[in-house]
């Protein structure tokens, strides 16, 4: 297998509703990857499009083929990724493969969502499809309700008083809004208090809305070469170096790992084995904070802290950066924005930034390795995928 | 190959406040909601059985913030609870106040019935699902 390098990246920023389509927002952020690359729309040989919900968002099927046209690409294959909020991260993983297995120089991969222009009540319906649609959707399961069930769960399982654990989850919230602050890109740049996030209003107890990550619209998109063309391309290559991904069914059947998430410890396993590495190499991390208690259980099915005790490390500054692991500088899907065909490559977006030093005011000093983490569904799928500096 | 346990056999036993679930002739293990193999062997060797529809809530939570179309539902009580057969089985939980209910309510011992709600343009028909309601 050839190795494969992200040799440019572009996002648009992240907003609630505004008046662009889905294919225009992608066109946006992957005509930036492209001049970033130094090559033209027709140097890329295949398109992978993460996106989740555009029949319903715009009635718009098979969107893929659109965005390869609008953008001038030249009749190559073009294939769309549903993985929920982890479509664009499967999309890149195979990307990865169908260009390190040969078949493909330079590629195209990236995602678009227009959530936030459905309004709250049908992107919540539609959100909640990605569950099971015989099993869970009939119970009124929506996805906040997915991780307040886990949260309650997580102070039963690891003793953490509830009053306690909602602290910690808070100040989750407060530490993606700060860096949300200083992102140009994202949804919010406001800084929250303690305060903002107990006083707003309940979703699914014990979430409070600014537990929650926002719906949101936007694109992400990254061009992937082979060694040898990424290497003339740019003198900044970030070469992935490990991937993985994994699968689980209904909530319940996990019974035996709740509030941990199986599919994750599977993907982050193969994610480190095939790059060698262990959780102490990562200078930085963007992962699925859709909610406040994600990011806890997250944290430890990586291997960054041990079970239970994350919270504990919140709360001692450890997932900031200049702690233990820098977790979200890009402010998260809480700050950043959630708009999940898009999210998963733009995490990596920002990882390739912070790994070439152009984070400014959030930059993870010297940053060598990052990851990224990205879950679709009620944790039915989960991506990981690990990225280092290549020069 | 054939289904032991079908989507549709199992709801429309539900409706009747009966549980159906699979039983494994090789590990013995319960698989509920019905798979085509055994949830922990993956023997196709399966026998339905109906199970006593007891249990115990291991977490709960209640939506405030409901999808479309179910409005009138709000504010509602989600429950997983842990069958006496060993499986755990969402559902609603009933007869309790929604918006009062803590903590306080995971352990305790819950008896299976059920609920119906008009299906929506996105749904393969009506949406039935275990409603639990306390014991005693």
């Amino acid at each position: 297998m050839r190795k494969v390098a992200v040799v440019g990246a572009g996002m648009t920023k992240f907003t609630g509703a505004q008046s662009k389509t889905a294919v225009e927002l992608f066109a946006e952020a992957a005509m930036d990857a492209i001049m970033e690359s130094n090559i033209k729309p027709k140097d890329i040989q295949a398109l992978f499009l993460g996106n989740a919900l555009s029949d319903f968002a715009e009635g718009q099927a098979h969107i893929q083929v659109f965005a390869a046209d609008y953008l001038g690409l030249d009749h190559v294959p073009a294939n769309r990724y549903e993985n929920a909020c982890a479509s664009s991260s499967v999309a890149f993983r195979d990307a990865v493969m169908w260009v390190a297995s040969g078949i493909y120089d330079i590629v195209l991969v990236g995602g678009t969502e227009t959530a936030a222009k459905m309004g709250t009540p049908l992107a919540t319906r539609t959100f909640a499809a990605a569950s099971d649609s015989r099993y869970e959707y009939p119970c009124g399961l929506t996805f906040p309700g997915v991780f307040a069930l886990l949260t309650h769960l997580y102070s039963k399982r690891y003793n953490v008083p509830l009053d306690r654990l909602k602290r910690q989850m808070a100040q989750v919230s407060i530490n993606s809004h700060y860096y949300g602050a200083r992102n140009p890109k994202a949804q919010f740049r406001k800084e929250i208090t303690f305060d903002d996030v107990f006083n707003s209003i309940m979703v699914a107890q014990p979430l409070q809305l600014y537990d929650c990550c926002p719906f949101s619209d936007g694109a992400s998109a990254v061009v992937l070469a082979c060694e040898e063309k990424a290497k003339k391309l740019t003198d900044k290559p970030v070469y992935v170096v490990g991937l993985g991904q994994a699968s689980s069914g209904i909530l319940a059947s996990q019974k035996e790992y709740l509030p941990r998430l199986i599919a994750r410890e599977l993907s982050a396993k193969q994610a480190y084995s095939t790059a060698g590495l262990t959780p102490e190499d990562i200078d930085v991390i963007e992962l699925h904070d859709c909610f406040s208690i994600a990011t806890l259980i997250a944290l430890e099915s990586l291997g960054f802290f041990d079970f239970g005790k994350s919270g504990e490390a919140v709360e001692r500054s450890e997932t900031k950066i200049g702690g233990k692991i820098a977790v979200n500088p890009s402010g998260g899907l809480k700050a950043k924005g959630h708009p999940i065909g898009a999210t998963g490559t733009a995490q990596v977006y920002e990882i390739v930034r912070q790994l070439r030093g152009e984070c400014s005011e959030r930059q993870v000093e010297g940053a060598k390795t990052g990851m990224t983490d990205t879950l679709g569904g009620d944790g039915g799928t989960i991506c990981n995928i690990i990225l280092q500096r290549g020069w | 190959m054939e289904h032991k346990l079908t989507y549709t056999a199992y709801t429309e036993a539900l409706k009747q406040d009966r549980l159906l679930g699979l039983k494994c002739q090789q590990c013995g293990a319960i698989t509920v909601p019905p798979m085509i193999v055994c949830s922990r062997c993956d023997s196709t060797e399966l026998e339905v059985v109906e199970l006593s529809g007891r249990g115990t809530i291991q977490t709960f939570t209640t939506i405030f913030v409901p999808p479309e179309g179910r409005e009138a539902e709000a504010p509602y009580v989600v429950v997983l609870v842990e069958l006496e057969e060993g499986p755990w089985l969402m559902g609603n939980l009933g007869g309790v106040d929604p918006a009062k209910v803590t903590m306080d309510i995971i352990g305790k011992k819950v008896r299976l019935g059920h609920a119906v709600s008009p299906g929506d343009k996105f749904s393969a028909g009506e949406l039935v699902r275990p409603l639990f309601t306390l014991e005693g």
